[in-house]
Order: C-alpha cells, then structure tokens, then sequence
C-alpha cells in the first residue's frame, strides 16, 4: 500500500480539461445572473461554443498518460476518449435544444447544471480510487436531479425528480456499501492497489457481497434489468433534451466507471462476476426488447430501448479484454449519435405539436423529411441494420464473447432483429400515414445542424469504421498501461 | 488504376437517387428519367463487364481493394467472377425494367424511385463485394426500403400490406440473425487459426477449409438458416406468397427476381466454399428440404386463385430446385444452380410486371374474373405467356437448359429424390397453363374491351427480359460458359474435402 506523497508535486496542467470545464459551468451561471431575461437564450451559444472549444483542446491532448496523487486521478487515451464523447454528448444536446429550453425557462440554471454533470462525468472517467470515483457519480447525479425536475409546474416532470433522487440515493447508499467493503477488505481507495491485494488473498464472502452491491449500485445507473424501474418514469417524466443527456451521457459514464472499477480493480475475481455480468446482460436486452414493443409513447419508447441498448454495451464487459473495452467504447460513441438523433427529432416535435405520442407522428415524412430521416437512422442504428453504425458496434461488441458466451451471441442478436419490430412501426406511422395536419415544419438552424450530424456520423461510423476504430483501439490499449 | 467499373455500377444508382432528393417532387416525369438514366448507366456496364470479362484467365476481375477496417481484416474488395458476373447482369436486368413496370406511379413518386435505387443497388453489392463484412452491409441494407416501399405503395388483398411487409422484414432479420452469429464465429474462429484477421472471401475461406468437421457442422448449419430462409427454403418459406401478394410491382420484380438469390448466391460463395466438409454433411438434408420445397410449393400453387400467389408459389418451388442442386455438390450441381437463379430471376421478374399491367388496369388479381384478356391486350399476353412457358420449363426459352443441367447433376447424386423433383414439373406445367387459360384465353369479359394494351415506356420490361429469356434458351453457351468459368476453380478448391465428406 502506497500512502499518499503529499510532497509529490502536481501538475495542473494535466487538469486543464476539468478547470476549463468547471469554469465554463460556473461562467455560464454568473453570465446568467447578470444577463437580461431576453438575452439569456444566447447562454446556449455560450455554452456550446465553450464546449466545441474545450473539445478542441482536449484533442491536442491526445496521447498524455500518467497519474495524479498516487494514482487517484488516472490520466491516459482511454479517459480522454471518453471525456470527448461526454463533451460531444452534452454540445449535441445544447445545440439541439435552445428553442425547447426558452420555452420551459431557466436557461442559466439549465446550461450550466449540463454543464456540471458533464464535469461529474469527466471526473468518473479519470477516477483512480474509490473516493473520486464517487465524487464524480454524485456531481453528475446531483446536476441530473435537478434537471430532471427542471418544468417544475409540470407534474410529471416533478414526479419524475422524485423518483429519480430516491432511487438514486438507495443506489448509491448500496454502491456505498460495497465500496466500503472494499475498503474494509483491503484497507485502500486506490483501484491499482486493491487489485494487488485482492489478489493474494483468497476469495471471501464478504468479497462476494461487495461484488453485488457494486453491480447493483452501478446497475442501477446504467439501468439494467432488474434495476431498471425507474428509468421509463423518469425518462418520460424529465424535459426530453435531459432524457437525451440521461440516456447517453450519464449511461456512458457509468460504463466508464464499471470498466475502471471491474477490470482495474477486480480483475483477480473476474470468474466470480463474469457469468452475473453476461446473464444480466442477457435478461436486459431481452426485457428491454420486448417491453419497448407495446409502447405507445415516444419517450417511454425510447426509454426501453435504451436499457436495451445498455444490455448490448454490457456485453463487452463479460471478457474484461481489450477487444471489450474496445467494444465498449466503440458502441458508447455511436449510440450517442444514434440517441441524440432520436431525442433532438422528439424535443422539437414537442416544441411544434406539444405531444410525444406515437400516434402523433403520423405523416412527419411529409411535414418534415429531415426528421423523419434522421428518426429512422437513428433507431435503424440501435437496431444494428447495416450500413449504419450499431452494426460495426454490434459486431465488435459480440465479437469478444464467441468462444464461452455464444449462448449470449444469439439473445442480441436475435433479439435485437426483434427490436426492429417496434422500430419499423414508428417507421410505419411516419412514412404510410397521412397526416391529421399537414403543415410542414420548419427545422430551426441549430436543431438543422444537428440532426444532419448525427445522421451523418451515424452514416459514416457505419460504412467507413476504419478511423473511429483505430482511435478506440489506441483508447482501450492505454486502459491497461497503469 | 484501371477504370473503377464496378464501383461505377454499384454508384450510378445512387447517385441518381441522390439527385432525385433534389427534384421537385411535382416533377414526375424527370423523376422517372432521372432513375431510368441511372440503372440504365448501370445495366449498360454491366453489359459490357460481362462480354469482357476474360473466361479463359478465369478468377477475379474488375477488381479493387481499400483497406477498410484494420482490425477487423476488412477490405473494400469489389470483384467479379463467372458466378457474381450473371447475378450482377440479372439485377441491372430486372432493375431497369422495374423502373419501368413503376412508370404509372404518381402517388409520392420521388420517394418511391429513391427507394428503389437505393435497393438496387443495394442488391448489386451483394454480388461483387468479395468481403464477408461488405458482403453483410450490403445484405441486409435492402431490408428497409423494401419495408416502407411495400407499406406505402403495397395492396391489401388476402392479408394487408402491413402485415405482408412485417412479415417479410422479421422473418429475413431473424434469418438473417443466425446467419450474423455464423459469420461473426467464423471471423472469431479463423482469425484465431491464423493470427491474422482477413475477412475476404479467398483469406478467409483458406484458413476456414481447415476448421474441425464439427466447427463447419454447425457454422454451416447457421449459414443454411440464414441464406435458406432468405431463398426461402421450406420450411422456411412462409413469406415468401404473402410477401410477394403485398409489394409493389417492383418489388416483387426485384424480391423474386434478384433479391432472394442473394441466398442461393451466398451458399454457393460462401457457405459452400468456406465451410466444404459442413457442406457434404448437410447435403442431403438440403436435397431433402429442396424437393420437399418443389413438391410442396407447386401445390400450393395449385391451390391459389390469386394471380401473385401463383408466381409466389412457384417461385417457392424453382428455389427448391437450386437448393437440390446445391446440395449436389458438384460441377454440374452448381453450374445447373446458378443457371437457374438467372433464368428464374428474368422470368419471375417478367411475370410479376404483366401481373402489375394486369393489377394496373383490371384492379384484380383474381383468376376467375379475368375471362379472355388475350383479345383485349394481346402484348400484355405475349409477356405472360413467354414468361409462363418458360416457367415450366419449354425448351428454347432460357429455363429449360439449367433445369435439365440440375437433373443430371441431382440424378447422379440422389437418383430417387431427383424424380420426385423432376415431377414437379408436371405439376407447374399444370398450374401454370391453368392461370394462362383462364386469365387469356377464356371467353372475353366486356368490361375489359375498354382496357388499353400495354404501350410506350411500359413495353420496357417485355423487351428486354423477353429478349434475354429467347437468347438465352437458343445461345445457352452465353450463359453456361460464363458459370463454369466461376464453378470449376471454386470446385476445385474444395473437391478433396467433399470426397472424404463431413462428419460429427
């Protein structure tokens, strides 16, 4: 065991991501304050383009390694990766949503909240030890609360952030637990240090109930079955441009913390997690299927099928390889295009027709082409239909658990040609039906922009892999350098 | 760098449904040329790969290779051979004439063309990509168009179109399922063998020839789902009727026609050639299954009153026929099977368009309300009666020399399946000349004297398959030389393996 070095001296530069970030956050909210109410829309320009720039920087990045603080804060491609998807994440959903959110009001409060919880995010992504691993789950759920109840006159929408704060704090009271057992088991924080302990001792009970507690904690986060209850609720009840952040954002971070604490920290019981980790992602993608089908709302839609889409990415864990985590990461950056689509055609439909029911889509092939399209792209990409991303996700995802798991081989893939069953309908209302009002809809600029993206990325993450790929492999190969 | 031609074959489609995004969607004429010129640009050159291509030297040509995915050993590898070169030329056939049989569309026009060139060439990638994962993304790429285009322009007659088009779409994925973890096993297994990942058809399927008896066994097993399903092998056939019963013209032109050739193509290619001694083992199942197919089917279509039934029914049924001659195994199997998906594809594409003519203007599929059409359209009657006759097989029309090819291979193999299967031709012929009697030749309905013969752009479709259905039946050479010149070097590769045959 390691003590901390106090003396060691820190480097702030390694940090300029999350200083940038955090300033942007707290910028946005004085900008805000001291802003006129009429110009406060312009808050979301301020942030999007803070992010692009952030992203810009976090480029030129590419390729640092090392460890801060004795290997509490660990930094290599593989966090960096995933600190530009959370940042992409949260610049789609901010450019996709100004007119939504000056509808509903709040804007400072609105950005900058996004804003942290992307900070909370990126600070999971680096975690090292078990304290700033937490640290860094409770910013971002804490910003998320927030967000979630953020139409605070609608009570759905208040309803929602209760559920969701209770739940989260019973699972992260669980997750709690288990990492004090931890702890208590090998007496250290720092993951590299208890993946040496751990494995000179023998496996204990204890050990094995931390176990649980952990993947029930983190399960609840990523909403795997049978920890999924709350995610249609709230995904259905919050301001669709937070369920869009949810459902992608906060479900990567989570993926890239379970990676850290699953591989780095308990790889010596790998044999007592593996077989948990692959059925539980096999009954998520089978009940996220096959729930999605009866749906008759978008969002509630949207919402299954994205526990769905988190069975999938659990798949890549159960080798605890690099080809996994490759897997991972690789579908994480797709399906945030894929959700982000999905979510900005849904928010904006909203804007217009103030619904969010399926049967309200009715026609939008004619009123709208574009958001047709781009709906029907990005659901087609969940599904894993070539040529469009989720089919390369899908295959390096599946890829890794051939030898061993083929059992699981043919629950995703099956189920996922299933999952095309509801998506086709949504397909079928938009394209068949004539619409109750024909008036076309006019896309906005911004929500233009990114819905042409996110078709786009998805399009050509599909048919030309090849780039993506060797980034992510360079990401996951730094995941095992500490 | 020579002249990319297949590259330029599978854009030229695109490209001009690209442009179609970008015409009025008033403009219904230009939408139509515009499509017209786009599959004609393709059939053109694939006219001209065709009578180019090199018999004597054989093997891959036109080709082209981009390292595409690194890790994966993928390859943008487009290439053709004697088997792809006529699949390739059938669906630029059947594609250009199906712009055709669409021309009377006005109901949302510049969507329909862009779907259906979007289709085309999806279908088009299929034969000339050379690379188990392009070969995939373009596999199943077809899956949607055809969706939303039997959905929106589809009729509802026995079943509805939604029902016809689900139908259709799951059943194909879930087939199309198994086939996935087929392949991604594969992909898993041999670049484990050989430490270097190569998904081409020739790196792969070197280093797959060497897998364990049981390894092909069950890979091949989950390859024979996928593709029979998707040539719909009984029992898996079931969508086949309903399906065809529910599309658009086009659709069925180019769902019978090309689409579903795609799964005899894939056996022959890829099943077959990578996995050889899982082959010998299925054999006789497929032999089985495929006569089980033809007798079962021809039945079926006995029984059926609806003219689209009939076609999809005995489309069931030739398939059974290419699945027998597959499951030969051998240089005359192979040759009489790809021959066969090329005469049936003209012909069942030539069928569904007069079907369309007759639907377009009668409103009617029905069988006993047509009377004497013959008198009162006798052009639309020439297309149904050639693509009739050639449906069970007269000689001097392009299906009887593949038929008789698969006999002989079958015989030798099979002896008494290959008569069952030979009888089933007894019982086309009687189906056959049953719809043809009584939709032509029976006493003339007054209702119909109205009707007017098909003319001008909608005489495209029987031009041109009727052309290729006469100068195949007299110059079957054209089309034979060109197959074996693709079956012998393929058979060869793995002709050790079938003698010692597969075993669990």
């Amino acid at each position: 065991m390691t003590p901390f070095d106090f003396s060691m001296p820190i480097n702030p530069a390694a940090l300029t991501l999350e200083m940038l970030v955090a300033a942007l956050g707290l910028g946005v909210l004085i900008l805000g304050i001291i802003s006129p109410k009429g110009a406060r829309s312009g808050l979301g320009w301020v942030s999007f383009l803070g992010l692009m720039g952030i992203i810009g920087v976090a480029i030129t990045m590419w390729g640092q390694s090392g460890e801060l603080l004795a290997g509490m804060y660990l930094l290599d491609n593989y966090a960096l990766f995933w600190k530009i998807t959370f940042m992409v994440a949260a610049a789609l959903v901010i450019l996709g949503n100004m007119r939504y959110v000056d509808n509903v009001g709040h804007q400072a409060e609105y950005y900058s909240l996004t804003i942290f919880a992307t900070l909370g995010m990126m600070v999971m992504a680096s975690a090292g030890d078990l304290m700033t691993l937490y640290l860094g789950l409770e910013l971002m759920t804490i910003a998320f609360v927030v967000l979630v109840c953020l139409r605070k006159k609608d009570n759905k929408s208040v309803e929602a952030g209760m559920k969701y704060i209770l739940l989260a704090g019973m699972s992260s009271a669980v997750l709690l637990y288990g990492l004090s057992l931890l702890y208590g088991l090998t007496g250290s924080v720092i993951m590299l240090d208890i993946s040496r302990i751990i494995a000179m001792q023998p496996v204990s009970s204890a050990l094995v109930l931390a176990l649980v507690m952990l993947i029930a904690g983190l399960g609840f986060k990523i909403s795997a079955v049978p920890f999924h209850m709350w995610s249609p609720d709230v995904y259905e009840g919050a301001p669709t441009p937070v369920t869009s952040f949810l459902s992608m954002g906060s479900k990567a971070a989570s993926f890239a913390i379970i990676l850290r604490l699953f591989i780095t920290a308990l790889p010596g019981v790998w044999e007592n997690w593996a077989m948990v980790i692959a059925i539980l992602a096999g009954i998520t993608i089978i009940i996220g299927n096959l729930v999605a089908i009866p749906q008759t709302s978008i969002k509630r839609l949207l919402a299954y099928s994205s526990i769905a889409q988190a069975g999938y990415i659990m798949v890549g864990m159960v080798t605890a390889s690099e080809a996994g985590i490759k897997g991972v990461m690789f579908y994480a950056f797709l399906y945030v295009f894929a959700t982000a689509g999905a979510f900005t055609v849904a928010a904006y439909f909203y804007n217009v027709t103030g619904s969010d029911e399926l049967k309200d889509y009715a026609g939008l092939s004619q009123r709208s082409p574009l958001m047709a399209a781009v709906m029907l792209v990005a659901l087609l990409s969940m599904a894993g239909i070539p040529p469009l991303a989720g089919f390369v996700g899908k295959f390096y995802l599946f890829k890794t658990i051939v030898d061993g798991y083929l059992w699981l081989v043919f629950i995703g893939l099956i189920m996922s040609m299933v999952s095309v069953y509801y998506y086709l309908r949504v397909a079928l209302v938009m394209y068949r039906d004539e619409p109750k009002d024909p008036s076309p809809i006019n896309v906005s600029g911004p929500v233009t922009v990114t819905l042409i993206v996110t078709m786009l990325v998805t399009l050509i993450i599909g048919i030309y892999p090849g780039p993506l790929s060797e980034v992510v492999n360079s990401a996951a190969h730094s995941f095992f350098l500490h | 760098m020579d002249f990319p031609i297949l590259l330029t074959i599978l854009l030229a489609p695109i490209v001009a449904a690209l442009v179609l995004v970008f015409v009025p969607k008033e403009e219904s004429l230009t939408i139509k040329s515009v499509a017209a010129v786009g599959t004609f640009v393709s059939l053109a050159l694939s006219l001209y790969a065709y009578f180019t291509y090199d018999q004597s030297l054989g093997g891959l040509q036109f080709a082209m290779q981009i390292p595409w995915i690194q890790d994966l050993g993928v390859t943008f590898f487009l290439a053709a051979d004697g088997i792809s070169l006529p699949m390739l030329l059938l669906t630029n056939l059947i594609g250009f004439s199906a712009i055709f049989a669409s021309w009377n569309i006005n109901n949302r026009p510049r969507e329909f063309f862009i779907l259906l060139l979007l289709l085309i060439a999806g279908v088009m990638g299929t034969f000339i990509a050379h690379d188990l994962f392009i070969f995939l993304l373009f596999y199943e790429v077809v899956v949607i168009p055809i969706y939303i285009m039997v959905v929106i322009w589809g009729s509802s007659k026995r079943v509805t179109k939604e029902y016809a088009a689900m139908k259709l779409t799951i059943y194909l994925l879930i087939g199309s399922a198994f086939l996935l973890v087929g392949v991604i096993a594969l992909f898993v297994k041999t670049s484990a063998m050989s430490g270097v990942p190569d998904m081409s058809f020739t790196g792969m399927a070197v280093v797959a020839q060497q897998l364990s008896g049981f390894d092909q066994i069950w890979l091949f097993g989950l390859m024979l789902l996928g593709f029979g399903s998707l040539i719909s092998m009984w029992p898996f056939h079931s969508w086949s009727p309903d399906g065809y019963a529910g599309a658009p013209t086009a659709v069925s032109m180019i769902h019978a026609g090309v689409l579903k050739k795609i799964g005899g193509y894939g056996l022959v290619k890829i099943a077959v050639f990578m996995l050889p001694a899982g082959a010998s083992f299925w054999a006789p199942y497929m032999a089985v299954l495929g006569v089980a197919g033809v007798a079962y089917a021809a039945m079926g279509a006995l029984a059926q009153k609806d003219l689209k039934y009939v076609v999809g029914y005995s489309s069931v049924s030739h398939m059974g026929y290419v699945i027998l001659a597959v499951a030969c195994l051998n240089v005359i199997g192979l040759n009489g099977a790809v021959a066969n998906m090329f005469a049936h594809g003209v012909m069942a594409a030539l069928f569904f368009s007069m079907i369309g003519f007759i639907y377009e203007k009668t409103h009617t599929r029905w069988i006993p309300d047509m009377g004497g059409l013959a008198r009162q359209t006798p052009r639309l009657a020439v297309g149904f009666m050639m693509a009739a006759m050639a449906s069970l097989g007269l000689p001097g029309l392009i299906s009887f020399v593949p038929e008789f090819t698969i006999f002989i291979g079958a015989f030798d193999v099979y002896g008494g399946l290959a008569v069952v299967g030979i009888a089933g031709i007894i019982i086309t012929a009687l189906y056959v000349l049953r719809a043809g009697a009584n939709t032509l030749f029976g006493p003339p309905r007054p209702e119909y004297d109205h009707l007017k013969d098909i003319r001008g752009p909608e005489m495209v479709p029987l031009i041109v398959l009727g052309t290729v259905l006469v100068v195949g039946g007299f110059l079957p050479s054209l089309l034979f030389d060109m197959i074996n010149s693709g079956v012998v070097p393929l058979h060869a590769a793995i002709s050790d393996v079938l003698q010692l045959g597969g075993k669990l």
